[in-house]
């Protein structure tokens, strides 16, 4: 069933603070097997003109994609999650994520679709700090697949 | 931000140094503990082929994680990236074995399309 356009430019409320770790950005580092020292040497991070170390570039999804949970699972809007793919993930930088960020995600809603009885839902996630400046902004595109296939 | 390749240096059509990516059933499971995606499809092979995927497949954005890489290796900051776009066309699917498959993330050839914008001295 297709998805009901009026939520089409609804905001969710701001999540609670995520609060950036060195360790959990070492972690990350390690599982994609970057070992650019920007990630885990503050020195390094420092010379490159960083306060601190800096996250890799989509370590950020891992907090914004927590945020669209709030979309995804809103049962007013009755989106089927067990269909859904991710199809398009942007990423627009004001700053990279440092340690020691506490970064609020808002989401909104940005369109929905319906494609071949595809329904694709846009959610658009603005990051800021602590002190309201804003991060990063997240654009991602789900689709969930039609229940039946034609 | 300082990236370590200069504006002046940089021309219209430069292609980055193409890299090779393994990843492996430990790579995912690796990378689901880190993002926090415990999504089955990326570590149980029964639960995948029941949903209809040939195989147990890699997280979209452990692939996206990958192919930055070709920038921010050759650029030196990754803080220089201001946009950094994909799109998931084609689902990389990791067999259970030591080899795995290989993500290839070279500027022309890869399972995904990629738009990066960097800010450069």
């Amino acid at each position: 069933m297709a998805l009901d356009q009026s939520f089409v430019g609804r905001t969710y409320p701001p999540t609670a603070p995520y609060e950036v770790g060195r360790e959990k950005i070492r972690e990350f580092a390690e599982a994609v097997g970057d070992a650019n020292p920007a990630y885990t040497d503050a020195e390094a991070a420092k010379e490159l003109g960083h306060p601190d170390v800096i996250a890799p570039p989509t370590f950020v999804f891992s907090i914004t994609f927590k945020a669209a949970g709030q979309v995804v699972q809103d049962p007013q809007l009755g989106l089927d999650y067990s269909r859904v793919v991710h199809g398009d993930q942007k990423f627009a930088y004001r700053r990279p994520v440092r340690a020691g960020d506490r970064l609020t995600v808002t989401s909104t809603i940005e369109a929905i679709k319906s494609l071949a009885g595809n329904d694709i839902l846009d959610i658009r996630g603005e990051v800021h700090d602590e002190a309201g400046e804003h991060v990063v902004t997240a654009w991602t595109k789900l689709v969930a697949r039609a229940a039946e296939e034609a | 931000m300082t990236a370590k390749i200069s504006y002046s240096d940089v021309e219209v059509g430069t292609e980055l140094p193409a890299q090779t990516f393994p990843v492996t059933r430990a790579t995912l499971v690796q990378y689901a503990g880190a993002s926090g995606d415990f999504n089955p499809i990326h570590w149980n092979e029964k639960f995948a082929k029941e949903v209809g995927l040939p195989d147990v497949i890699a997280h979209g954005m452990f692939t996206m994680a990958e192919a930055i890489r070709v920038v921010t290796d050759w650029a030196g900051d990754p803080g220089a990236i201001v946009e950094y776009g994909v799109r998931f066309t084609k689902p990389v699917v990791v067999p259970n074995d030591d080899q795995g498959p290989r993500s290839r993330s070279p500027a022309r050839s890869r399972p995904s399309s990629t738009t990066t914008r960097s800010a450069w001295t």
